[in-house]
């Protein structure tokens, strides 16, 4: 906590709730066939942000409410994106002071390693239950999500900023 | 994981899930209802004037064939009840909306605004203009989620209507393809074949367009013939579908469990 200031933690919870929501309702946008497979991975990308930025409030906790969520959306086993979300939390808690140390594209590349991460685990598990295809091609999303890390970034720093949530 | 695959405690706290989400899927579909609207509104006059006179035209088409249907539909009965066969029970269909599909690739399934308390049951066909899409896997309290046949993991008793012969289609989790099972080099079937509902297990009701045969491949080097076909319904495309409510005794010789539960 920075001792200058005198607010304290707290405030912008609702904040934090409706960018969720917003990254919910991104994920299940309806997209052209052949680009769905590149949708990024707007959830799991908040949610390194917001454990990277708010790691004593924002955890492993909600990444596995969230993931719940996920997993409602789209159609796989109840608990499938709720583990893969929260290892992927667990390791952003691991790193977030170095990560905020990075520069933004060098985060953008780990943040590809860990929706990368993600989408491994996901689809490994998928694989038991279901169809999950004989290719790669599901780990383009992490490419993407990299892609767009930079502006999200920037976006989410600017609301945090705004709202002074911390 | 493994409580959802065996229990069924959790498909209901699976369906409140759902419940809860149902507003946020609501607000995903606005953009394309207002969008659909906003053409309504702004169309050009002359481009309303010229598809009325077609729709008007196609009716007239229908129209003649639903005589026709009549009279056929009761010759039909009069050759069953000659034959002292089964008497063919006719299907109710429900206009329904599609309001989502499942963001992830590798399942085809869309969400349709209607659910089980609108009495929507567990494996109810769902059809659209031009054939059968799917049916329906999972209930919210709104919403439901439906499987369609070119998924990875649905199988879809058919026959071709030429001639009768028997066969399944398996959906391969590519859109717009389905490949017919087990078929024998020496089965005719021949490319632009229709192939149809054929009814068996139960679930889909008999003699519903599902497919066009795309390609025959008769290798002597395998044991089957492979052989491609299209669906005739615009999975990706359609909006408004139609949910088919089987006859009740029908639906319950099928799943005995799920109707006593």
């Amino acid at each position: 906590m920075n001792p200058g200031s005198p607010a304290p933690a707290g405030g912008g919870g609702f904040i934090i709730l409706g960018t969720f929501l917003v990254g919910l309702m991104l994920s299940q946008m309806p997209l052209p066939y052949l680009i769905e497979w590149a949708r990024p991975e707007w959830v799991a990308m908040i949610l390194i942000y917001w454990v990277m930025a708010l790691p004593h409030r924002v955890g492993m906790g909600t990444a596995f409410f969230l993931g719940l969520f996920l997993d409602v959306i789209k159609g796989s086993v109840l608990g499938l994106n709720a583990l893969s979300l929260t290892i992927i939390a667990f390791l952003t808690l691991l790193l977030h002071q170095r990560l905020r140390m990075f520069p933004v594209i060098q985060q953008a590349l780990m943040v590809m390693v860990l929706v990368g991460i993600n989408q491994l685990l996901f689809h490994w598990m998928q694989s038991f239950t279901g169809y999950t295809g004989d290719n790669l091609i599901f780990l383009l999303p992490c490419l993407i999500s990299a892609l767009l890390w930079p502006w999200l970034f920037v976006v989410l720093r600017g609301i945090r900023r705004l709202f002074r949530i911390r | 994981m493994a409580a959802d695959l065996y229990s069924a405690k959790v498909q209901e706290s699976r369906a409140y899930l759902s419940l809860l989400l149902t507003p946020l899927q609501w607000i995903v579909d606005v953009p394309s209802r207002v969008a659909g609207e906003v053409s309504d509104v702004v169309v050009d006059r002359s481009l309303l004037l010229k598809e009325n006179a077609k729709l008007k035209a196609e009716a007239l088409q229908l129209e003649r064939k639903v005589q026709q249907n009549a009279a056929l539909w009761l010759e039909n009965e009069r050759l069953r009840s000659l034959l002292s066969g089964a008497e063919r029970v006719d299907e109710e269909v429900r206009l329904v909306e599609l309001i989502g599909v499942n963001p992830d690739p590798f399942q085809h399934q869309v969400i349709i605004n209607k659910g089980s308390e609108n009495l929507v049951t567990l494996g109810q066909p769902i059809l659209d203009a031009g054939g059968v899409m799917g049916q329906v896997t999972e209930m919210s309290h709104y919403t439901s989620r439906v499987m369609l046949i070119t998924d990875a993991r649905h199988a879809l008793p058919v026959e071709i209507n030429r001639n009768g012969f028997r066969t399944i289609a398996l959906g391969k989790g590519e859109l717009g393809e389905l490949e017919l099972d087990h078929v024998p080099d020496t089965a005719d079937i021949v490319k632009g074949d229709l192939v149809i509902t054929s009814g068996l297990g139960g679930r889909f009701p008999r003699g519903y367009p599902v497919a066009i045969v795309s390609d025959v491949l008769r290798d002597p080097g395998r044991q089957f013939a492979r052989v491609r076909v299209m669906p005739t319904a615009l999975l990706n495309k359609s909006r408004h579908l139609l949910l088919v409510d089987m006859p009740a005794e029908l639906h319950e010789a099928v799943i005995p469990n799920e109707v006593s539960e």
